[in-house]
C-alpha cells in the first residue's frame, strides 16, 4: 500500500499492528487485545481525517497509484467487454479505452481514460492523457452508440489532453471541441463518472453528459492545481492555496450544480476498499441509467442541453 | 506623407518646443519589427504595421467598426453572478474585474453587435483580449449564448472573433462548464440552417479553441495569430519538446488542415462579405436540390420503390 503524506500516523499505526501480528501469531490474548484496540484507532484516525480532507489533500486521494482505474471498474462492472480500436483517421489512442458491453444486463458503449498501474502500462496509456485521435475515436464510439439506441457510459480520468506538439499538429482543439459537439448531440443517454481526476477540457470532452456522477474524492478543475498556482501565484508551491481556491471537490461542484451525484468511498479512500467502490459506482450508474430510460432522443438531448445550460446560476454561499 | 513629415518633423517639434502640446499616443511602436508607427497610419492600415505586416490585436469597437457597414448596434449582454467562488489568489478577483473594467469600459471581455456586413443581416461577437487576456468565464459564455440567439431571431449569419488565452481560472469549473455551453450556441445556429463562421485572431488558445472556436462552417485566421489548445510554454514544459518554427501560427494551422483561409486584415470584410454573399444568395439553381425537411418521412425514403403489379410489370416511380 502506498501511504500519502497525511495518512502518516495511520501507515504508522497499522505497521506496529503488523509487527504484533507477526509476533504473536494469534495465541496471545493480551496482543490480540492490544491488536483490536489499535485497529480501533486506525479506524477512528482513518474515519476523522478522511471526513476532512482539505482540496489539496483530496488532490492527492484521486491521483492516489492505488486507486480504482478505468479498466477495474470496466473489467468488474462490464461483461462481454468487447474494447474497440481507432479513429479511422490516424491511429489507435490506448489513453482512451473503450468499446461495447453489458453493463447489468444492457448493452452499452463504454469510454474512459485509462492511466495505467506501472511504468509499462502508464507508458502504454500515455499516463492518460489522450490526443486528438483520443478524442477522435471517442466521437466514434459516441455515434455508434447513436445509431444502436445504445447508452453510452464514460468513465473520467486524465490530468487532461495531452499538451505535444503532435497533438497540436493534428488538431487537438478541434477534437475536443467535437466531442463535445458529439456528447451534445446523440439521441442516447450518455453518464459520466469523475472516478478521480477530472482535468479540464481533455475531461469535458467526455463529460457533457445527462448525468454526471463524481465519487466523493475526485477532483474536477479547469485546470491542475499546480498550473493554476504558477500562473496566478507565479509558483507551484502555492498549489494547495490553488486547490483551495479553484473548489474542485465533489462537495463544491454539486452545490454549484456542475454534478448530479457524489458517489460515496470507503472511509479511507477508494484505494482502500477497491472492490468496494467499484460496486457503489456501479449502483450508481445502474441507478442513473434507469432515470433516464424510456425517453425519446429527441427530449434527451433537448433535456441535456437545458441541464448545461442552467448551470451557473447559482454561485457558492 | 513621408519619413520627414511623420517622423523627423515631429521629433525635432519635440526637442525644440518647450510647452507640452504633443500628446504621447502619436507614435506607436510596432511590437514586432519596433518601427514607429504614426498613430494615423496606424489607423489607415487597420493597426497592421506597414512596414513588417504585424497584425496588431484591436479592441471591439476597433473590430466591430472594421467588419461591419456603418450604423451597427451593440447589444446590452446578460449579467451573470459576479465571482461565484468567492475566488482569490494574490489579489481578489472581483478588484481583478474592477480594473479590467475601468481600463476597456467594458462589463466582461466580449461584445456582440448586430448590423449589416455589404448589405446582408449578420451578428458578430468579438472577445477583447484586454480584458483579462480575453479570458471566458460565464459573462462571456452568456455573451456567445446571447448572440447566437439574437442571430437565430435575426435570421442572420453568426461571425465570431475569438482573441482569448482561454478559460477564466478565477471562475473555475464554472468557466470550463463554458466549453459545452458555447457548444450549445453554436449547434442552435447551425441548426437553425445559418452560416457560422470563425475569424481567429491572436492569439486563441486552450479552452476557447477547444470549443465554439473550432467548430465553424467556415475558419478565417488573421496571419500571424498564435492559434492552438496548449501554451507554447505547457508543451515546453511538460513534454520537454523544443517547438517547430512558426509553430501554432495561423499558416501552420492552415498548413494542418484546421483553417479554410488566412487573410490579411484589409481583406478581411471583402472576403466576409463574399463568403455570406455565396452561402446566403445560393440563386434559382440552389433552390432545386433543396432536401425535404429533417424530420419529414420522405427523408428516409428518398425515392418510393417501384410496385410491382400482377403481370410482373413494374410500375415507373411518381415523380416527386
Amino acid at each position: 500500500m502506498h501511504f500519502l503524506e497525511f495518512e502518516k500516523p495511520i501507515a504508522e499505526l497499522e505497521s506496529k499492528i503488523d509487527e504484533l501480528r507477526h509476533l504473536s501469531d494469534g495465541g496471545d490474548i493480551n496482543i490480540a487485545d492490544e491488536v483490536r484496540k489499535l485497529q480501533d484507532k486506525v479506524d477512528k484516525l482513518l474515519r476523522s481525517t478522511y471526513a476532512k480532507l482539505t482540496p489539496a489533500q483530496k488532490v492527492q486521494v484521486a491521483r492516489h497509484p492505488n486507486r480504482p482505474h478505468c479498466l477495474d471498474y470496466i473489467g468488474a462492472l462490464i461483461t462481454d467487454f468487447t474494447p474497440l480500436a481507432g479513429d479511422r483517421l490516424f491511429a489507435e489512442d490506448r489513453a482512451i479505452v473503450g468499446g461495447l458491453g453489458r453493463f447489468r444486463g444492457r448493452s452499452v458503449v463504454v469510454i474512459g481514460q485509462e492511466r495505467g498501474h506501472d511504468t509499462e502500462s502508464r507508458v502504454r496509456h500515455n499516463f492518460g492523457m489522450a490526443k486528438p485521435e483520443g478524442y477522435r475515436k471517442a466521437q466514434r464510439l459516441m455515434q455508434l452508440a447513436d445509431r444502436f439506441h445504445l447508452p453510452v457510459v464514460t468513465l473520467v480520468d486524465t490530468a487532461g489532453a495531452f499538451p505535444g506538439v503532435s497533438a497540436e499538429e493534428r488538431g487537438q482543439a478541434e477534437a475536443i471541441a467535437k466531442s463535445i459537439e458529439t456528447c451534445l448531440r446523440v439521441k442516447v443517454p450518455i453518464v459520466a463518472a469523475v472516478i478521480g481526476e477530472g482535468g479540464s477540457g481533455g475531461a469535458i470532452a467526455i463529460a457533457a453528459a445527462d448525468r454526471v456522477l463524481m465519487l466523493e474524492h475526485a477532483i474536477y478543475s479547469v485546470i491542475s492545481p499546480e498550473g493554476c498556482a504558477s500562473i496566478l501565484w507565479r509558483s507551484a508551491a502555492n498549489a494547495a492555496d490553488a486547490a483551495q481556491a479553484l473548489r474542485l471537490t465533489a462537495q463544491d461542484l454539486k452545490e454549484l450544480g456542475v454534478i448530479d451525484r457524489i458517489v460515496m468511498e470507503p472511509v479511507g479512500g477508494a484505494h482502500r476498499r477497491r472492490e468496494d467502490t467499484i460496486n457503489a459506482l456501479g449502483n450508481a450508474l445502474e441507478d442513473a441509467l434507469d432515470g433516464l430510460r424510456g425517453q425519446d432522443g429527441g427530449s434527451l438531448r433537448h433535456g441535456r442541453r437545458q441541464k448545461f445550460l442552467e448551470i451557473g446560476q447559482k454561485g457558492l454561499g | 506623407m513621408n519619413w520627414l513629415t511623420n517622423f523627423v518633423r515631429p521629433k525635432i517639434r519635440a526637442l525644440v518646443s518647450s510647452k507640452k502640446d504633443v500628446p504621447d499616443n502619436l507614435w506607436h511602436k510596432c511590437p514586432s519589427c519596433e518601427a514607429m508607427i504614426f498613430h494615423r497610419d496606424l489607423e489607415e492600415n487597420l493597426h497592421v504595421c506597414q512596414h513588417c505586416g504585424f497584425h496588431m490585436r484591436l479592441d471591439p469597437p476597433k473590430r466591430l467598426a472594421m467588419l461591419f457597414d456603418p450604423n451597427f448596434q451593440t447589444i446590452e449582454l446578460p449579467k451573470p453572478i459576479v465571482d461565484p467562488l468567492k475566488f482569490r489568489d494574490q489579489k481578489r478577483y472581483t478588484d481583478r474585474l474592477k480594473d479590467a473594467q475601468s481600463k476597456t469600459g467594458r462589463p466582461d471581455a466580449i461584445a456582440v453587435a448586430h448590423g449589416k456586413i455589404g448589405g446582408h443581416a449578420a451578428v458578430v461577437a468579438a472577445f477583447d483580449f484586454g480584458f483579462m487576456g480575453g479570458s471566458m468565464g460565464m459573462a462571456v459564455g452568456e455573451g456567445l449564448l446571447a448572440a447566437a440567439k439574437l442571430a437565430v431571431l435575426q435570421q442572420a449569419p453568426l461571425i465570431v472573433v475569438p482573441s482569448s488565452g482561454g478559460a477564466r481560472m478565477q471562475e473555475g469549473i464554472l468557466s470550463l462548464m463554458q466549453m459545452p455551453r458555447t457548444v450549445i450556441a453554436v449547434e442552435m445556429v447551425k441548426e437553425a440552417g445559418l452560416p457560422y463562421i470563425v475569424l481567429l485572431t491572436d492569439p486563441t488558445t486552450g479552452g476557447v479553441t477547444a470549443s465554439f472556436a473550432m467548430l465553424g462552417d467556415i475558419h478565417i485566421a488573421e496571419p500571424g495569430a498564435q492559434i492552438g489548445f496548449a501554451g507554447a510554454r505547457v508543451i515546453e514544459s511538460t513534454i520537454r519538446e523544443t517547438l517547430p518554427e512558426g509553430f501554432q501560427r495561423s499558416e501552420y494551422l492552415l498548413e494542418h488542415g484546421m483553417v479554410d483561409m488566412v487573410v490579411h486584415r484589409k481583406d478581411l470584410r471583402g472576403t466576409l462579405i463574399r463568403l455570406v454573399d455565396l452561402l446566403r444568395r445560393p440563386g434559382p439553381g440552389a433552390e432545386v436540390v433543396r432536401l425535404p425537411k429533417a424530420d419529414s418521412p420522405e427523408r428516409h425514403m428518398a425515392r418510393p420503390m417501384p410496385a410491382v403489379i400482377p403481370g410482373g410489370v413494374a410500375e415507373p416511380p411518381r415523380p416527386d
